[in-house]
């Protein structure tokens, strides 16, 4: 642009408008994009979006200073090799063409209105930060917590820090038969030094280290064949160290012939239920189950009826369930009650029934009921130029390798529409120029990828003199400070 | 965490860098390998003995979308390959823990592996591996095919 400044007065006014207007079509060229939402589904679709488009430029909104969503906040601390995207992700906020900016709440801090007038596409990625609600009486008295905060307590997330979990019952129950039921219940029976050697907080470690929790029921409305968690966390579960797992043999008597023809993961899953639950243990497992101070058991076929308090009325001390039976079979059994009630004796209830996606701003399209964003192949209904990837897509279920596909989806109909016209390119965009003026004069502070690398270098640090692979900072003021933000 | 790598099972949780540098080997020791992308787009690359296939891909920087996320540690199944029937019926033998996460694999068939855990032979030489198609790519097969019509 500068040397053009200087030898433009020396030509014609067409060609010089020519050159212009040449210069103004390769500018508009390269696609101004921004995600919302820095977890999984967001650096995938912005990932995919960078390497299939040589020019397009994406911007990373993130509500938290911090980025990398459910990775840094939902994956177990006890899985670290799962973590490992975050190398990749890593990788793609250094490309010259994407910017990461922490500590922008869309929907507050800007809108996705004014994102639509800065950008040719928006992409929507912000997960499910909230629960479904059990829906039950008593369900708010003390001692009762969803899973999805239990979780974010111990990762760190700055919402959840003061959650301060009940932890002095010899019983917790945990509704729900997921992969997160089997996290928490993990979490709360893992030998200490284990725990200690990983990233969960260490506020929570000291809670944990204090707790008086010996027995997890993970408790299903189903039966056996319904369980939602998978087969590496179920083995995980069953060779825990100083732990025995509670299998009725009733709930798996005859369950092998049910499931000859079953598709494999499903066959391989409940043979390993039936197995645990039926065959005598070999003896080393033997005396490590005579010997485990703790327990974990799986019931099926009760629904939670009511919360049970205590004399002060304030403090859970049991769950009403009703005792259910399946009709039909397989993936759509449905659990119909029986009429007959239980009741469990328990101080800690941790509801693990599912996240819930919440509406961002009154101006995109949501549905309630399903909790997402309507849409086809990642194309928000009926809003042009706007998109959606991950859970808030597509519901939130499925591990990370669900969301990558799902994230590659969007970004594809991103491209498709780049190449067919459909995002109108010729209207150039300023992408975060525009932003960084909007921000400013709202008091709003970005806090960069490199500001992100200070943090992470600082939890790193701290983690290093407690044996961890890093202490992470709770606090979102004091990762500010630490950035002089 | 254990990982099988190089044909023996360590108990270190193996981390693979994206940015593996080429080591430079004695042709002898090359297999050709060829990778059957998504797109139909064939792939090769040169691998050296006892390399896993993900790294193979990591190594040669093969253009294939998401592959290897959790890093050859057992913990995805993002480097799912599907071999010929004869080729599969040579690799060693497999493992719970990679029959675990394969069991997650979308487009799971009969002579499916982890990448991550078939090292490259000298016998392997001309093999060709095909990257399954995943959700995302059926549906907007469908979704294209309605279209259409």
């Amino acid at each position: 642009m500068g040397s053009s400044c200087v030898c433009w007065k020396w030509r014609s006014p067409l060609r010089r408008l020519a050159g212009f207007s040449r210069l103004l079509s390769t500018a508009a060229l390269a696609p101004q994009i921004c995600v919302v939402g820095s977890g999984p589904a967001g650096f995938y679709t912005a990932q995919h979006l960078l390497k299939h488009h040589r020019l397009a430029r994406v911007d990373i909104y993130e509500k938290l200073p911090v980025p990398f969503g459910l990775v840094r906040f939902g994956v177990a601390p006890d899985h670290p090799e799962v973590k490992n995207v975050i190398n990749t992700f890593t990788q793609t906020a250094h490309s010259d063409r994407c910017s990461y900016y922490g500590n922008v709440t869309i929907g507050k801090d800007v809108t996705v209105k004014e994102l639509q007038q800065a950008y040719h596409a928006v992409v929507l990625s912000y997960g499910a930060e909230d629960n479904r609600i059990l829906g039950i009486p008593g369900e708010n008295l003390s001692g009762v917590y969803s899973a999805r905060a239990f979780v974010g307590w111990y990762n760190g997330l700055p919402e959840n820090r003061d959650l301060k979990p009940d932890l002095s019952s010899e019983t917790a129950v945990v509704l729900g038969q997921g992969n997160v039921a089997l996290d928490v219940a993990r979490v709360l029976l893992s030998p200490l030094d284990i725990l200690r050697k990983t990233d969960i907080t260490e506020g929570s470690l000291a809670a944990i280290a204090c707790s008086k929790v010996k027995r997890v029921w993970l408790v299903g409305r189903r039966g056996p064949l319904q369980v939602a968690f998978t087969i590496k966390e179920l083995r995980e579960m069953i060779n825990l160290p100083d732990t025995r797992p509670l299998l009725a043999p009733a709930d798996f008597t005859g369950l092998g012939d049910v499931i000859k023809d079953v598709p494999r993961p499903r066959k391989r899953l409940t043979e390993l239920m039936v197995k645990s639950a039926l065959e005598k243990p070999g003896e080393k497992e033997a005396g490590r189950w005579a010997s485990a101070t703790k327990e974990w058991g799986l019931k099926f076929r009760r629904s939670p009826l009511e919360v049970l308090s205590a004399a002060d009325g304030k403090q859970a001390r049991g769950i009403r369930i009703a005792v259910t039976r399946l009709e039909g079979s397989g993936e759509s059994a449905r659990a119909v009650p029986t009429g007959e009630v239980e009741e469990l004796e328990c101080g800690l209830i941790l509801s693990s029934i599912g996240y819930r996606s919440l509406p961002l701003d009154s101006a995109i399209p949501f549905d309630p009921k399903l909790g997402i964003i309507p849409n086809s192949l990642g194309r928000v209904q009926g809003e042009p130029g706007l998109y959606c990837s991950g859970w808030v897509k597509r519901g939130p279920t499925g591990v990370i390798i669900t969301t990558m596909n799902d994230s590659f989806d969007t970004a594809q109909s991103v491209l498709e529409d780049l190449q067919t016209g459909v995002l109108n390119l010729s209207s150039s965009k300023e992408g975060f120029k525009s932003v960084r003026s909007i921000l400013h004069s709202r008091g709003v502070h970005p806090v960069t990828f490199s500001d992100w690398e200070k943090i992470d270098a600082a939890e790193v640090a701290r983690g290093k003199l407690a044996g961890k692979p890093r202490e992470k900072i709770v606090d979102p003021q004091e990762m500010l400070q630490l950035i002089n933000h | 965490m254990s990982s099988k790598l190089f044909g023996f099972k360590s108990t270190v949780s193996h981390r693979l860098p994206i940015h593996r540098l080429q080591v430079q080997h004695s042709s002898a020791d090359r297999v050709t390998v060829h990778f059957i992308n998504r797109d139909g787009e064939r792939l090769t690359a040169t691998a050296k003995e006892g390399e896993s296939l993900l790294e193979v891909v990591f190594n040669q920087n093969l253009g294939i979308d998401g592959f290897g996320a959790c890093e050859g540690t057992l913990a995805c199944s993002t480097c799912h390959l599907i071999f010929e029937e004869d080729v599969f019926q040579k690799l060693d033998a497999i493992t719970d823990e990679e029959l675990d996460m394969l069991d997650l694999a979308y487009g799971l068939t009969d002579t499916s592996r982890l990448g991550c855990q078939v090292c490259v032979k000298k016998a392997m030489d001309g093999l060709t591996v095909q990257v399954p198609m995943e959700v995302a790519d059926m549906r907007r097969e469908l979704e294209v095919g309605k279209q259409s019509k």
